[in-house]
Formats: C-alpha cells, sequence, structure tokens
C-alpha cells in the first residue's frame, strides 16, 4: 500500500510537470519565434519609412504580447514546481541546477521584461531609434533565457563539471556546465524550432487574410518575410536535429534505442517509417515495419554500417553499473514521439518550400486550397515541439539525472496525494480557462484589420459572448 | 562575512526589491475596485504601473533561483513545506499576469471588470500569502532533521503570520496610494492621495507593531538578542511615521520614499531576526535550516557572486532608467498601439 501511494505522488508530481511543461512551451517558441520577426518589421519601417511596417509591427506585436503573458505566468509555476513538487531532487541539485536558473533570471528575464515594458508603452516616449532597440533588446533577454534554461536542463540529460559530496551534486566546473554540447545543441535545435514556430504562424495569419481576401497588400510582404525565416529555418533544423542524434547516440544510448524500438545492438540499422508491434518486452519483433535500409546508423553515428545499441544490451550494461533494474524508457511513448516530431518537423519544411515557390510565381494568393494548408501549418510547430519535449524527457526516464538519481527517487515526501491532485487539477483548470481565451483572443487580433498607423490598436467590437 | 553570508544578504535585498517594487503595484491593484470612478480613470490606473510590473515581478523570480542555487535545502524545505501557500501565490500571480495583458483586448465592460477583479484579487491574495508565509520562516514550523517539513498548511498560521499578512496587504495598498498620487491627475490623484490618508495610520500602526512583534518572536522563538533587529525595526517604524508626515503635509514624493525604505526595512526586519537560521523549525528547534548547513559549496557560490556582482548593477541602472522614462503623470487616454 506503501509503495502504491508512493508511485502515485510520483506519477502526480510527473503528470503536474508534463503538463506545466508542455504548456509553457506552446507559448515560449511563439515568443522566441515572432519576438525577432516583429523586431525586423520594425526595423525594416525605421529603415524604409514605409508605414506598411508600422502596421505589421503593431499588428504582430499584438499577437506577440497575447501569448508572452502566459508565457511569463506558466514560467513562475516552472520555477516554483522543482521545490514544491521535487525537493529531494532540488537539494540534490541544487548546486549545480539553480545557478543557471538564478542567472536566467538575473542576466536574462530582468532584460526581456523590462525592455518589453519599455517598448509597450514607450512609442511616444522614446525616440524610434531607441525604441526600436528596446525591442531588440527585449528579444535578446528571450533568447539568453532558452540558453540558460537549457542549460539547466541539459544538465539532467548529459550531466557534466560535477562531483558528489555528501549526496549532493556540487559544481566543479561552470564552464563546463555552460558550455556542454548538449546544451549548445539544444539550444540551437529550441531556437530554430522557435523560429520556425513564429514564422509559420505569421504565415499562416497572413494567408488567412488572403483566403478571405483582405488587406492583401498589406499581409503579401509580410508573407515574404515570413518565408524567408521559415524556408533556410525550418530546413536547416531537420539538418541540426538529426546531427542531435549522434550526440544523444553517444551521451544516451537509451533513449536513441527506444526512439527506434531497437531492442538488440545492431550494424547497418535500418530506420522504420513506422512499426506495427515490437514495442514491449514480451513482443520485441514487429509485425510490420516500412524499413529504409543503414539510415538508423545513419542518423545515430553518421555512418551507413554504425552500430547502434539495442534496449536490451543497454539494460544489462545500465543492471551491471547501477544494479538490477528496469532501465528501458516506456517505447512505444519514444517510438511515436520521435516520428511525430520529425515528421511533422518535414512537413513544415515542404509545405515552407512549396509555399515559397507560389510565392514566386505569383500563384499563392489564388490557391484557395493552399492557402488553407498554410493556415493549418502555423499550428504544426507546436506539434512538432511537443513531442519533442515528450522525447527528451520521457525518454530520459527512469532518471531525472541521467545515471545519478532516479525519477521515483526525486519528488517531495512530505506533499501529499490529495494535494498533489488538488494542485495538478488547479492548474489543469487554469490553463485551459487560459488557453480557450487565448486562443479566442488571437483569432480576433489575428483576424482583424491593421490599423493605419495614426490610429490606436483596435479593440474589436462586438462584445463577447461570456 | 562567508559567501554563504553574503548570499543570505543577497536574497533579502532580493525580498526588499521585491517588497518595494511589487509592493506599490500589487497596492495599485488592490485599490483598482474601489478607486476609479469610469473607465479612464481605471484605465490610468493600470497604465501607471503598466511599463513597469513585469520587471518588478522579476526580483521574485531572481530571489527563487537564488534561493535554489545558493541555499538548496532552504529551497527544497520551504516549497515542498509551504506547499498550499504557494500555489495560492502562483493562482494569484498567473491570473494577475494575464489580466494586464488581456484586459484592454476587449472594450466590453463584463470582459474589462472580469481582469480588473483579477487583478485586485491576485494583487491582494499574493501580498497576503507572501506575508505569512515569510514570517512563518522566523515563527517556525516543524521540519525533520533532514530539513522536510513535516505539518500542515494550517502549521503556517498563528497570530503573528497573520498579523504580518494583514500588514503587507495595508501598507502595500498605502504604498499603493501613494505611488498613484506621483504618477495620475486631477480627481483620481485627489482621491489618491485621500486614499492615502485614509490608509496612512492604519498601515503605520501595524508597520510599527509588526516591527515590534518581530523582534519579540526573534528573541522568544529564534534565540536571538534584541540586537541587531530591534535596529532595523526602529528605522522601519520611523519610516512608516515619517510617511504618515509626510502624506498628510501633501509632500507626497517624499512620503513614497519613506513608503519605500518602510517596506524595505520590515523585510530587513524579518531577516535580521531569522539570521543565522533561514528556516525556524519547531518544535525541535535544532533542526532549524541555517546559512550554514543549507547552503551551496563554496564554488556555486563564487561563480553567482561574479555573476550577480556584474549583472545587478546594470539590471538597476536600467530599471531606474525605466522608471524615469515613464515618470510623467499618466492621464488614462494616451494612446495603445498594441
Amino acid at each position: 500500500m506503501h509503495l502504491i501511494l508512493a508511485s502515485t505522488r510520483v506519477d502526480l508530481a510527473r503528470g503536474q510537470f508534463a503538463t506545466t511543461s508542455l504548456y509553457h512551451f506552446l507559448f515560449v517558441p511563439l515568443t522566441l519565434g515572432l519576438g525577432p520577426i516583429v523586431a525586423i518589421f520594425q526595423t525594416l519601417w525605421h529603415r524604409s519609412g514605409n508605414e506598411a511596417w508600422l502596421r505589421l509591427t503593431r499588428f504582430f506585436g499584438t499577437l506577440f504580447l497575447i501569448n508572452f503573458a502566459i508565457g511569463v505566468a506558466t514560467g513562475l509555476v516552472q520555477e516554483f514546481q522543482f521545490g514544491m513538487n521535487w525537493s529531494v531532487y532540488s537539494r540534490f541539485v541544487g548546486n549545480v541546477f539553480g545557478a543557471p536558473l538564478a542567472v536566467e533570471g538575473l542576466a536574462a528575464f530582468f532584460l526581456e521584461s523590462t525592455f518589453l515594458g519599455l517598448w509597450i508603452f514607450g512609442w511616444d516616449r522614446l525616440s524610434p531609434r531607441l525604441h526600436l532597440a528596446t525591442l531588440w533588446i527585449a528579444v535578446a533577454g528571450t533568447w539568453m533565457s532558452a540558453y540558460f534554461i537549457l542549460v539547466a536542463n541539459s544538465w539532467m540529460q548529459d550531466p557534466v563539471g560535477y562531483k558528489i559530496v555528501n549526496g549532493q551534486a556540487q559544481l566543479t566546473s561552470v564552464w563546463k556546465l555552460i558550455s556542454s554540447d548538449w546544451a549548445l545543441y539544444a539550444f540551437v535545435h529550441t531556437v530554430l524550432a522557435g523560429l520556425t514556430a513564429g514564422a509559420a504562424v505569421v504565415f499562416g495569419v497572413c494567408c488567412w487574410h488572403f483566403v478571405r481576401k483582405r488587406n492583401i497588400d498589406v499581409f503579401r510582404p509580410a508573407a515574404k518575410v515570413a518565408l524567408i525565416v521559415l524556408v533556410p529555418v525550418s530546413l536547416a533544423n531537420l539538418w541540426f536535429g538529426s546531427h542531435f542524434g549522434i550526440l544523444v547516440e553517444r551521451l544516451q544510448p537509451m533513449k536513441i534505442a527506444a526512439s527506434e524500438a531497437q531492442w538488440s545492438t545492431c550494424s547497418h540499422c535500418a530506420f522504420s517509417v513506422f512499426q506495427i508491434g515490437g514495442f514491449t518486452e514480451s513482443d520485441q519483433t514487429p509485425t510490420y515495419s516500412l524499413d529504409i535500409p543503414g539510415l538508423l546508423s545513419y542518423l545515430a553515428t553518421g555512418s551507413f554500417s554504425g552500430t547502434v545499441q539495442g534496449l536490451n544490451n543497454l539494460n544489462d550494461k545500465y543492471a551491471a553499473q547501477h544494479g538490477p533494474g528496469n532501465y528501458k524508457p516506456p517505447v512505444r511513448a519514444i517510438y511515436w514521439s520521435m516520428r511525430v516530431m520529425a515528421g511533422v518537423g518535414t512537413l513544415i519544411a515542404l509545405i515552407a518550400i512549396v509555399s515559397a515557390y507560389l510565392l514566386w510565381r505569383r500563384r499563392l494568393e489564388r490557391l484557395r486550397w493552399f492557402l488553407w494548408i498554410a493556415v493549418a501549418n502555423s499550428f504544426l510547430p507546436f506539434v512538432a515541439t511537443s513531442a519533442g519535449w515528450v522525447l527528451t524527457e520521457v525518454g530520459r526516464q527512469p532518471w531525472i539525472v541521467q545515471g545519478l538519481l532516479r525519477t521515483s527517487d526525486a519528488n517531495s515526501p512530505n506533499v501529499t496525494t490529495t494535494w498533489l491532485g488538488i494542485s495538478l487539477a488547479v492548474f489543469i483548470a487554469l490553463y485551459v480557462a487560459l488557453l480557450v481565451v487565448d486562443i479566442w483572443l488571437m483569432r480576433r487580433y489575428a483576424g482583424v484589420d491593421p490599423a493605419p498607423p495614426d490610429e490606436q490598436a483596435p479593440a474589436p467590437q462586438p462584445v463577447p459572448s461570456f | 562575512m562567508s559567501l554563504a553570508e553574503l548570499w543570505f544578504i543577497l536574497i533579502a535585498v532580493l525580498w526588499a526589491g521585491y517588497f518595494v517594487l511589487e509592493g506599490f503595484d500589487f497596492g495599485v491593484g488592490m485599490l483598482l475596485p474601489f478607486l476609479p470612478k469610469d473607465e479612464v480613470e481605471r484605465a490610468a490606473m493600470f497604465e501607471s504601473i503598466g511599463p513597469v510590473w513585469d520587471g518588478n515581478e522579476v526580483w521574485l523570480v531572481v530571489a527563487g533561483g537564488a534561493t535554489f542555487a545558493a541555499f538548496p535545502d532552504w529551497y527544497a524545505s520551504m516549497f515542498s513545506g509551504f506547499y498550499i501557500a504557494l500555489l495560492l501565490v502562483l493562482v494569484c500571480l498567473i491570473i494577475r499576469v494575464v489580466s494586464f495583458e488581456w484586459r484592454g483586448k476587449s472594450s466590453s465592460p463584463r470582459w474589462r471588470s472580469v481582469w480588473l477583479g483579477a487583478n485586485a484579487v491576485g494583487s491582494f491574495g499574493a501580498a497576503l500569502v507572501w506575508g505569512v508565509g515569510l514570517s512563518a520562516l522566523l515563527y517556525g514550523t516543524p521540519l525533520a532533521s533532514n530539513g522536510d517539513f513535516t505539518g500542515t498548511f494550517w502549521d503556517l498560521f498563528n497570530g503573528y503570520t497573520l498579523f504580518a499578512g494583514l500588514t503587507v496587504v495595508v501598507f502595500f495598498a498605502f504604498h499603493g496610494a501613494v505611488f498613484l498620487t506621483l504618477r495620475t491627475t486631477g480627481d483620481l490623484r485627489d482621491r489618491a492621495l485621500n486614499t492615502a490618508r485614509v490608509l496612512a495610520l492604519p498601515a503605520a500602526a501595524l508597520a510599527a507593531a509588526y516591527a515590534v512583534l518581530t523582534v519579540i518572536v526573534a528573541v522568544d522563538r529564534n534565540d536571538k538578542s534584541v540586537f541587531p533587529p530591534v535596529l532595523p525595526a526602529i528605522l522601519a517604524i520611523a519610516a512608516a511615521l515619517l510617511a504618515v508626515a509626510f502624506v498628510f503635509r501633501g509632500r507626497t514624493g517624499q512620503a513614497f520614499v519613506a513608503t519605500a525604505l518602510g517596506a524595505a526595512l520590515l523585510v530587513a526586519t524579518l531577516f535580521t531576526s531569522l539570521y543565522p537560521r533561514v528556516m525556524v523549525s519547531s518544535p525541535n528547534f535544532g533542526n532549524s535550516l541555517t546559512v550554514s548547513n543549507a547552503s551551496s559549496a563554496h564554488y556555486t557560490l563564487a561563480v553567482m557572486t561574479v555573476v550577480a556582482l556584474l549583472v545587478l548593477p546594470v539590471v538597476l541602472l536600467y530599471q531606474a532608467w525605466t522608471y524615469h522614462v515613464f515618470r510623467h503623470r499618466v492621464t488614462g487616454d494616451a494612446a495603445h498601439y498594441l
């Protein structure tokens, strides 16, 4: 009974972490990506004096701010819940993991919050040049923020620059911490994903106006800028993401094995586009799989003949190191999250390339069916990033810090099941309510006509119905 | 002075900064349902804190992060122990954060009153819980020998912590009213000044009593002598009394300096009373977490010290500049482009 309750508590704490992180990361990529695009619009206005760019700056700036608010609010939950739900973890890692979180606040979050305030309210108070600078500084703040948070997360995946003293991890090299391969890869991958999300949303909103044959002249240049960002960035992230796989194979081979449902060690390993069965201990051979020969070896090692370690062999190796037990993450979830991430990422890149071709041939605005695809495309990056985080975090299980601390040993022993349940319910209710309002606001403000520069932003009528 | 002691002081400074800055924007938030007569005045009140509230809230984020990094045991025990209190704070802050960006996004009166209410409730709730929660660190809660909180939600509440919650709420409202006298014009400013005059004596009386009580609790429950905690306590009382005097003479600029100092000195009184402990254990005083037994190792603290010394002065500079940029009085009919 005691054990069952303990595992319920861990599950509830994990549920809360997963809910908050996935929810938070709907808004983070949008902030990372929409911020610089709005800043590009404002820069173009500043350089050219063409007021169309000013209209776009304000139009997309409003969409940016509607989402930024939820990102800030859920970021607070992220910071608090380590201590609230994971006190054993917090004591164990505070020396190392706490430092980038504190530095994030000091060096990045202060910057983005203060300068965003200056940007929102500074239109008539600052010179145009200085006002533009405040936005770029705020954007730099959001990117730095992402870097420090990813430094912290990377240490959970690949602990470096530490020693264990009296059961606590202590930092021995801050340089190793902030320059770990994992942190740098994760940062580039995340920023590219953020830019993809921002550009896809801007492009989707433009196409939504094209579908309704509204404001075409205003949004055509915005669509062009969005695609100039989206095409290279979405392609680069496919390339970069696949290289990330080689690093993961080196540092967390179990995650790669699980993401391919590769039970036994292989060389010249095939990559399965999809497979039926083969996801469990008792059913290790799929009944059907669509294979691409050699590709898994290439993705995981950089060579078509490379050796990829299998789940069973890795489990034996970990059991020898850490004692008998199951060291495999849930294979099915990891296998599919990897395919959703990579598949959706590829789809976004394809849609971007076709869009760019159509725009170049001046056919985009008339092709209604394709415009709807582009509108739908603005939701896809969020599917890919969510799947990516499931792959990263669930794929690390059973560890909370790879090789050092198990998730099942890391939660707060003194927080009761009841309160874990209540707080999870409270957060879910709050998140759903905020998401409903956010989507309603986004739909409304994405659909309005961009105001001419001398007018105030429209507070759209009619009155909401609740 | 050890680095752990330096970080204890820095965390106290971060909380003091948070109380001074977010204190007035919580105060403005709490006054939202009472002070403005029409939509223009409501807009003016939102605009008075609009550019700065987010930067103010980061003081809390940094205080939390610094506690995690410099005192992992303190962070772990406090955040898991004060679970329900922090859940309440988070709910309050979440609804408040979105209210700033969302309220103006529709002109429906119902929509606007919902978000105004969210801001007011969030400001009140967060101020109350911080008052109770921080004072509970000193009053003491049951801790196990490994620092784990072993009590319940109700162990946070006693006469002293409830009094602290009330003090923080009323003092922030006073601080916010004084702030509004500096940032608004016309009728709204007159009403803000009247409100400040109504709140002045209760706020100063509560603050003075809280300062005295804190020193008594420190002596009684935290094994402290009267000195040094009495020093910031006397200064806090002096600042509160000066604020009253300035408000009644209509010298609102000086009154704001006095309320800001008062807020900072109340935090200083609490942290001076707490030192060298960071969380008092009661019963089993010996299980208390202290600056030395809860802190990170030297290397982490050294790295963080370098970062803080390099970055914090720059932060202070650009936040001060922000207040300079938005020093003008607001009328509520300014153009909003976003």
